[in-house]
């Protein structure tokens, strides 16, 4: 338990400095690295709450193409990130305001109201345990019973793997294109063509 | 002794980043989508702590599904800024107003 607790704290405390650091740091190349450090803190969260399928789906959705595509359009774009961080500090006070507000109205919902039946925290929290495996549990589930939400995952991926493809293609003037039907049409009497050509000399 | 409070506080912190990394920010956009992820990441801590705290698996299926969500959001936002950026030089959000009616 002491070592379950130790591993909560470090996952935890790295996770929210990492989280601090993506929306403090001057750099925006930065900021995704410690998005990215946040994502592989939280998935190490996830292994201690017996979510293993989750963790592994969070560190490669995420890590993997996420922030990886984040990097990419940052790295891509020649943005001028000083202009962008004008008014930074003129909103640092509201901001941090509004962030304390909420952080302790957010923990007086926890904090209280301990002893009410329904909201009984006092069992430390544990891992699903079972003989199958987690993997194999959300395989049978998610076939299953929320074999329709599955379906709808992905229609959500199609619509916007077709929408950001839409948005960014552009035709650009003289660029060559193939053309597959004209390619396809083309028999000997159109594409062959007899010239009669004179002795010493060319066509 | 981990209880249940200690990842709904933590959800609540990095929910908290989020929603002031938005504010902060006010003119980056880039910063204001990843700020959107970490929010999302919160709840997905609250989903998996909640999947725990009531042994049944189903939350771990809805936070397969705002991992979904998030990737599309991530992917159609980016498009988004890109076009935006093509069309305007600069990815300040003070700047897109060329949709109002």
């Amino acid at each position: 338990m002491f070592l379950y607790s130790l591993t909560f704290y470090l996952f935890s405390s790295v996770a929210v400095l990492s989280a601090l650091m993506v929306i403090s740091a001057k750099n925006p190349v930065h900021s995704v690295l410690f998005l990215i450090l946040s994502f592989v803190n939280a998935s190490g969260l996830f292994v201690l709450l017996g979510a293993e399928f989750l963790a592994m789906i969070l560190v490669v959705v995420y890590v993997g193409a996420v922030a990886v595509l984040f990097l990419f359009v940052v790295m891509m774009l020649d943005i001028n990130f000083v202009k962008l961080r004008e008014g930074f500090l003129q909103y640092l006070p509201f901001g941090a305001l509004l962030g304390i507000v909420l952080v302790i109205e957010l923990g007086i919902l926890f904090l209280t109201d301990r002893s009410s039946n329904i909201y009984n925290n006092q069992t430390p929290l544990q891992p699903i345990v079972n003989e199958v495996e987690n993997t194999k549990m959300i395989g049978q589930i998610l076939y299953t019973e929320y074999f329709y939400l599955f379906q709808i995952c992905g229609i959500i991926l199609l619509v916007a793997m077709i929408g950001s493809i839409t948005l960014t293609l552009r035709d650009k003037g003289g660029v060559k294109r193939q053309n597959i039907d004209s390619q396809n049409t083309v028999d000997a009497s159109t594409a062959i063509e007899k010239k009669k050509v004179k002795i010493g000399e060319g066509i | 002794m981990i209880t249940l409070e200690h990842y709904l506080f933590l959800g609540a912190i990095i929910f908290t980043f989020g929603v002031l990394g938005i504010f902060l920010n006010k003119k980056n956009l880039i910063i204001i989508l990843m700020s959107i992820e970490l929010i999302l990441l919160s709840v997905n801590i609250n989903f998996i702590a909640f999947s725990a705290y009531i042994n049944d698996i189903s939350g771990q299926i809805f936070a397969m599904l705002t991992l979904t969500v998030a990737a599309a959001e991530a992917a159609i936002g980016l498009a988004i800024l890109v076009v935006f950026f093509r069309n305007l030089g600069s990815i300040e959000v003070n700047k897109i107003n060329q949709l109002k009616g």
